[in-house]
Order: C-alpha cells, then structure tokens, then sequence
C-alpha cells in the first residue's frame, strides 16, 4: 500500500451528449490521482474537479468494482478493460501508470452497441440473444431431486468455466469484426456439457446464433482477440464447441 | 415517550396462520384461494428489481400466466447485485448424512439471528431450502461436485453441518444467472415486459392499494407511469447509507422508502451487518470497499502490534511484540469468532491506537503459520482467486507479508415491514428479498440471504399473492388517474430542486460526509450519546445538502449525478431513522451493539423483557411525529439464550 504520493494524468476521453449526436475526443488533466485507487476512482476523481469547475462530469458505467457484474466497460489506449490481463475496467489500479502519462479513454465500439452518452453504451443485444435460448426451459417446482442425474466433475468444472462468463462485452470491443462468439459459445457450451441441457440443445445453438446475427454483430474469423482480453480468462475453445453444435443441429435439420 | 416517535397502541400482527410449525405452511397454502389460469393474464403484476429475489419472482409468475412488468436500474437484469455473494447457499439437503434437518438449519437461523425473528418464517425457509437447490440444478447450475458427480458441500459460517452449496467463489452469480434465464425466457414468450434503465421513484396508492409505480428512464430521463394489480419490491439493502460498504455503487433504499413515505412501515432500520474480511480503505476518494470471503480466517491469525502507535513494518515486530486478539479473547474459538464479535474486536483495537496500516485502522491477518505448517502450494490452492485479488488491490503480497483487513458494511437485515404473506402494511405492496425484514432478526448467518431471496421469489410469493387477488376485485386502474399525475408532479419538483444550484458540494461530497456521520456514530458499536449527535448532525448536514448541492446537467438526459441525488436524500432520512431506532433499543443483539448494554467481558447483553419485538416504523407526514408499532416476538421452538464463543 502505497501513501502519500500522488501522480497528475493527462486524459483524452470521448465525449458523446447523446445517441445520435457527433462524439469527440477531449483533453482533460486530473490532479491528485493516488496510485492505489482504481481506474473507475481516477474518473470519480476527475468528475469531482469538472463538476467543480461547473463542466458536465463524464458518464460511465459501473456497479460493483469488484469485477464481477459486468457493468464497467472502457476502451483505455486502444485496449477494452485497459493492459492488465484477467481483469475488469473497475480491477485496474493506478498504479500500473505513471506520473504525467496520457491516456486515451473510449466506450465500447460495436455496431451491436451503440454509445448512448460518452463512455455509457446499449448492450441489450446480449439480453436478446440469451432471450432466444440462453436458459433451460424447466418451470418452478417441476425440478426433478437435485441428485438424481450425477454430473461428472470435469464436465461440472468445464461447464462453469464457460458460465463465469459477465456479459461486459469486452470480447466485443476487442474483436476486429465485433463478433459476439466467445459470448454466445460460452452459454451455449455451458448447457451443452451439462445433461440438463440436452433436450434443447440443438434449437438452442441455432436459435442463439441467428440471433447474434439479427444484431448485427460480426461473423468469427478466428483472432482470438476476445480470448486475450476477456477478464475471466474465458477459451476460444468454447468458440469451437458452438460451431460444433451448430454443426450438429443443422445437419439434423433443426 | 420519546421525542422522536409516539408508540403505537395495537400490536402488530404478523398473521401468522395456525397450527403446528412443521404443517403450517403447507397445509395454509393449500387452502389459498386461487385464479382462474386464463384469467391470470389479466392481472398486471409490477416488479422492481431483477436479483435473486425478483428476477426468480418475475418469472415464477409468468410462468403462471400473470402479465409482467419488470423493471431494473441496471443496464441488464443479469447485474443486479446479487451476482456478487461469493460463499454459498444453505440447504437442509443433508447429503452428508452429518445430521442436517429443516429442524436444524431453522434452529441455527433464529439462534444466529439472536432471537429477533419470526419463527414461523424462518420454519417456513428452511423448508424450502432443499426446492432451491432441486430448482437451480435443473436450471444448468454448476454448483462444485464430487468425482462420483454428486454434489458437493463445505461447512460455512460456523456451522458444525455441511450444508452449504457453492459454485467457486461466484454463487452469487450462477444462482442469478440461473434465474435470470428463466427470466430472459419468459420475456422471449412475451409475458414479461422487461424495463431495463429505470429507477422507481414513488409508488401509486389507489383507494389505499399499491396500484402502481412511476420510474424515472435513466437515458431519455422522461418520467415514466405503469399501473398494476400488485407491486412487488426486490431492490435489495441500504449499506450503501455508510458510503464505504461492500455493496454495488447503485445499490439505493429509495424504492422501499418511497414507499415507507407512502405508508409501508419499516422494520428494525438500525439491524445491519458489518463483515469483518474487507480490504481496508486505502484512501479518501475510494468508492467501495472489497470483501474477502470469510473463509480466510481458517488459516489466518489476526494480531495487532501489542503497544499502541507501533509503526514499524510487521515483519520487524517480534512474536512477543504481537497481540493475536481474537485467540487471547475467545480461546475457544479463536479466529473463527462468528461476524459481529470478529468485526467489533478489531474496532476495539484499532480505536485504542494499535490498529495498523496508513490509516491506523486495519489488522493484520497472517499466513505465516499455516505456509509454514502445510506448505504455500497447499494454501495457495486453497485460496486461489484471494490472494492475487488482494494483491491487484493492495499491491502487497500476502504470501510474504501480512493481509490488512478492516470490517465493512456488508448486509441490512432491516427492510420494510411485511407480514407472513410477505406483504407491507400497504394491501398489495409484497416485499421480497434483501428489501424487506423478515428471517434474519438482528444477525444474518453466512449463505442465508441467497436462500432467503430465492425463497421468496420461487416458492411464496406466487402462492399469498394470488391469494391476495383472488380475494379482492379486480378493478382496471388508469395511468390517467389523478394519483398518478400528483406523483408525477412531486418528483418534477424534486428533480427540478437538485438541479436549481449551479455551484457548491457534489452529491458524492454530501453521500462521503453522511457515511462518516453513519459509520462513526451508528455503525458497529453505538451509544446513546453518539446517537443522538448523528441524529444532529445528519439533520444539519441534510439542510445543507437540499440548500446547497450542486447536480451539473439536465433532467431530460443520462444524469447520474441526479440519479444519486435522489438516492442521497433518501440516505439522510433513512440514516436518521436507523439512529433512532439504534437508540430506542436499549440493549445488543445481534449486529446491533449499544456499549451500554454488554457483559462484564463486553459481550452483547440482549434485554428479551423488554425488547424481543420487531420494531416498525410508520411515516405519517413531514411535520409528525412517526410512530412505532411494535410486533412482539414469541419463540416457542426455539428456546432464546445467551450465545458465549469464550
């Protein structure tokens, strides 16, 4: 833990009224930036000394800082979630910067997201795509015992590395064809190795995947871009297992 | 008398139906009336807040074929915050023929809330723990299994069964994205209309009933009105009052206390936990405080510097220089003390000087015992996603140094008021979750609130509000009627107030310095005299705000400094009401400590004369007096007594 000295940064953020309004990157500098606070706390910082000034703070997205909500979101020098790996706008800490650096910062860039004031975008595509599948139909109260079907361990753990999945989008903003694969492999590949998932197995992958296309998102072409930046560490592997699903499904003509 | 409530002359009445604990709840709900299914579509049900509790109820009854509104501040129901809990959920499953049994958990639930809650619900949780966990599996999720593909359990929270289940340290997560696709689904057959971006701020009463609510677009900022049959409240707890908590940044009481202002009593303000494994704060600007799941205290000793204002690093203070506090207290138990009595230890030696770390109030929590009895490949196993957490944060390594940790707010098990139904004291208003008092008394147990949310949501609400509706009327209400439009009006005026200053204190400035009042005077230990200091000062401080702050913007765009200036005002009524109770009640229980009230070894003294009674608040008007109406407790099954971890 680190005290006492603090670093003066100089900011380029986009700035964006609204929706369909034009957007700019704007110079800031913020004063006082202590290197244990958070990159969300810096923009805190910074909103505090605009609001000060009497300008219109900077909106951004964020809930939980702790990384795991999926809220926060920011494209920090070209890199969405900033340069540490594994780890979620809100986890970044200041003191992966020095004193006097500059430091671009944009939203999330995607058709299938658009900005709806400065660094705050739309990511209700993702909603819709788990709306058309990204579930087991099974009602409350018709639950079999929940030992009844046993689940092999590796097959548990390798479901719930797909399904700690946040839905920040990051693999999104990374992907050069802003494609929403790893997002959609990895609930499909949740409920595809789980024995619960299976009577909707094929439906589910197809329907989901029409609907990541209905958005407007970009076909996969395979640069692992998403895996590199994804904060839990999420494999392009599950990529592989949807197209194998897919597959599947539309050779039995689902 | 008091000067700041009268008394209530009639009890309250929790309705609690007859008949033996064990059949009571299922032999009730079998003799509810009920709806027609075709007629179920007819009935507009309003839900606010998609977390366990409320995205499990939204879909629960469109399942059912209610039509439902269902409406989340955040940007997707999948990010409420219960996607944070890490721990688990308790169920009486007694997989590991340890001796678990729906007797069991609901004894060590009162017992662990300290004998403030209603017996016939906790009864009726537990019995429903075994359903969730039937119910999540078959949702796809992956809770931890054993090789044979059996599911697994570990013992939490002081427990001596092993009843809890877990997915990693994300249980949190999966139990909602588990519900939030049975939402999503509902959605996808149009039954629920999802409202994402939208912020409750008043509830519409209608010949007395909650007919409706009126929200705020957080995007377009228009205001916006939607009237139903019922409404059903999910929005979770109030840490957030403290400003430093372990709680999201949005996380707000406005919803449950618009609708106090609006007649909905509330329940024991002043019961809130404080978790004793969090990152301490590390600066002035910091924005939320860190949990470190509990389970670290397995292997960490906790020690301050014997002499106070010892500043040297740790390494340098020798084994005798050392006070392991919690071992020389509680030999018993040592460092696995159960929440409160490990949080206010560490308050105990941090406010006598030896506290440690930049700000003086943190204590060490140390590995070097257990790496060097089991190895540091065993412990970092054991610990895997902690420690490099508690590096990214602090910049220290625990292996070779010390962690620092420091209680943080973390749990409110106050709420609003509700009865056996789970309804307010407003016919038609339901209060699920988090939002409402009801199962915890004044301490909550580890892996209970996700058991308690989803219980709420699956398995009761479907059965007393239909119940409700059944047994009245049903009478269309417009948005075009005049209550509707009174509201509207209110909170344009309100809106209109905040944004009227262009200069002075942020909305952050006000929230920092409520949380300072809130934390010093009515956080883990209070006393009469701080009590009513606060009450002055969050009185002064609240003038000062509504006179002064300063929200840049406008109303008719993404603002989220309106946004939380309307939560901050809420904050400071809210945090005057918790000091109030906090001083009405004059003894410790639980997560509530009055240092008047304790033992000659400055243990809680619980005064169940006097004092084994939920208390409940009821809003009367800006110029009266509020009222407190008293449901008194009686526990038949589980006999109150003197908890002792020496």
């Amino acid at each position: 833990m680190t005290t006492g000295e603090t670093m003066t940064l100089h900011l380029k953020v986009w700035r964006q009224r609204g929706p369909d309004q034009p957007g700019a990157l704007t110079p800031y500098t913020v004063t006082g930036v202590s290197p244990d606070m958070s990159f969300l706390e810096m923009l805190d910082l910074l909103n505090e000394q605009l609001i000060e000034r009497n300008e219109l703070p900077v909106e951004f997205d964020s809930d939980c800082r702790e990384g795991i909500c999926g809220t926060c979101g920011l494209v920090i020098d070209g890199i969405a979630h900033g340069p540490k790996r594994a780890c979620t706008t809100c986890e970044l800490r200041m003191r992966n910067y020095r004193d006097g650096d500059t430091i671009t910062v944009e939203p999330f860039r995607a058709r299938g997201f658009p900005v709806l004031k400065d660094l705050v975008v739309d990511r209700g595509a993702f909603d819709r795509i788990i709306s058309k599948g990204g579930y087991i139909s099974v009602n409350t109260g018709s639950a079999p015992e929940a030992n009844t079907i046993p689940v092999p361990k590796y097959k548990t753990e390798a479901a719930m590395d797909a399904a700690i999945c946040i839905g920040c989008g990051a693999c999104v903003a990374a992907c050069p064809n802003a494609s929403a694969a790893l997002f959609v492999g990895a609930k499909v590949s949740q409920f595809a190795l789980l024995p619960q998932g299976h009577a909707e197995r094929k439906v589910r992958v197809v329907r989901m995947v029409e609907q990541m296309d209905t958005e407007g998102f970009g076909a996969c072409s395979n640069h692992g871009e998403c895996e590199a930046v994804c904060p839990k560490k999420i494999s392009i592997t599950y990529i592989a297992r949807m197209r194998r699903e897919y597959f599947k499904a539309a050779l039995a003509g689902v | 008398m008091s000067e700041w409530f009268d008394i209530g002359e009639n009890l309250l009445d929790g309705g609690v139906p007859p008949g033996a604990i064990e059949v009571k709840w299922d032999r009730y709900r079998s003799e509810m009336q009920l709806l027609a299914p075709a007629n179920k579509r007819h009935y507009r049900i309003i839900v606010v807040g998609t977390g366990l509790a409320g995205a499990s109820a939204a879909a629960s009854l469109a399942e059912l074929g209610y039509t439902v509104l269902n409406f989340c501040i955040q940007d997707s129901p999948r990010r409420a915050h219960s996607v944070a809990a890490q721990g688990g959920i308790n169920a009486a499953k007694n997989y590991q023929n340890d001796g678990d049994s729906v007797w069991r958990l609901f004894l060590d639930t009162v017992r662990g809330g300290d004998y403030r809650s209603r017996e016939a619900n906790v009864y009726r949780l537990s019995e429903l723990s075994s359903d969730i966990i039937d119910q999540c599996v078959a949702q796809g999720v992956p809770f931890a299994r054993e090789y044979g593909g059996m599911l697994s359990n570990r013992s939490f929270g002081g427990a001596q069964v092993s009843r809890t289940f877990y997915a990693r340290g994300q249980t949190g997560q999966q139990l909602l994205l588990g519900c939030y696709g049975a939402l999503m689904r509902q959605v996808n057959a149009g039954r629920v209309r999802l409202f994402p971006r939208r912020e409750m701020l008043d509830l519409v009463r209608v010949d007395g009933r909650a007919r409706g609510i009126l929200c705020r677009n957080l995007v377009t900022g228009e205001i916006e009105r939607y009237a139903g049959e019922a409404v059903l409240l999910c929005t979770g707890g109030y840490s957030t009052v403290y400003f430093l908590s372990t709680n999201a940044v949005n996380c707000n009481a406005t919803a449950i206390w618009r609708c106090y202002k609006k007649g909905a009593y509330f329940a024991n303000p002043s019961f809130t936990q404080i978790h004793p494994t969090c990152v301490p704060q590390l600066g002035e600007v910091q924005s939320k405080l860190t949990l470190m799941s509990e389970s670290l205290r397995n292997d960490g000793r906790v020690w301050v510097p014997s002499e106070p204002g010892d500043t040297r690093a740790p390494a340098n203070i020798s084994e005798s220089e050392r006070d392991y506090f919690l071992e020389r207290l509680y030999p018993a138990f040592g460092n696995l003390v159960p929440r409160d009595i490990a949080s206010r230890a560490a308050k105990k030696m941090c406010d006598e000087g030896r506290g440690v770390g930049p700000t003086g109030y943190a204590v060490y929590l140390d590995f070097s015992d257990a790496i060097e009895r089991e190895g540091i490949d065993v412990i970092r196993e054991r610990y895997n996603n902690l420690f490099p957490m508690y590096e990214e944060i602090t910049g220290e390594d625990p292996y070779h140094t010390p962690m620092m940790i420091y209680p943080a707010p973390h749990y409110t098990m106050g709420g609003l008021w509700v009865d056996y139904n789970l309804m307010s004291t407003i016919p038609g208003l339901y209060v699920l979750g988090e939002a409402n008092y009801s199962d915890h008394g004044a301490n909550r147990l580890g892996a209970s609130a996700l058991m308690q949310g989803l219980a709420d949501g699956y398995f009761i609400i479907s059965y007393t509000m239909e119940h409700f509706l059944a047994s009245n009327k049903r009478e269309q209400v417009s948005t075009d009627h005049p209550a509707f439009a009174e509201s509207e009006e209110s909170i344009r005026r309100e809106v209109a107030r905040y944004l009227s200053h262009t200069s002075g204190k942020s909305v952050k400035q006000f929230h920092w310095e409520l949380g300072r009042i809130m934390w010093d005077k009515v956080g883990m230990s209070r006393n009469a005299a701080g009590l009513r200091e606060a009450i002055g000062e969050i009185r002064a401080l609240r003038k000062e705000f509504h006179d002064h702050v300063h929200v840049p913007g406008t109303g008719e765009e993404l603002n989220k400094n309106l946004e939380m200036a309307g939560r901050v005002a809420d904050f400071f009524e809210l945090g005057e009401l918790m000091a109030i109770d906090a001083l009405h009640r004059n003894e410790s229980c639980g997560g509530h400590f009055r240092e008047e009230y304790q033992t000659e070894e400055g243990e809680a003294l619980r005064d169940d004369e006097n004092f084994s009674y939920v208390a409940a608040y009821e809003y009367r008007g800006p110029d009266q007096k509020i009222v407190l109406h008293r449901e008194p407790l009686k526990f038949r099954h589980a006999q109150p007594s003197h908890r002792s971890y020496k």
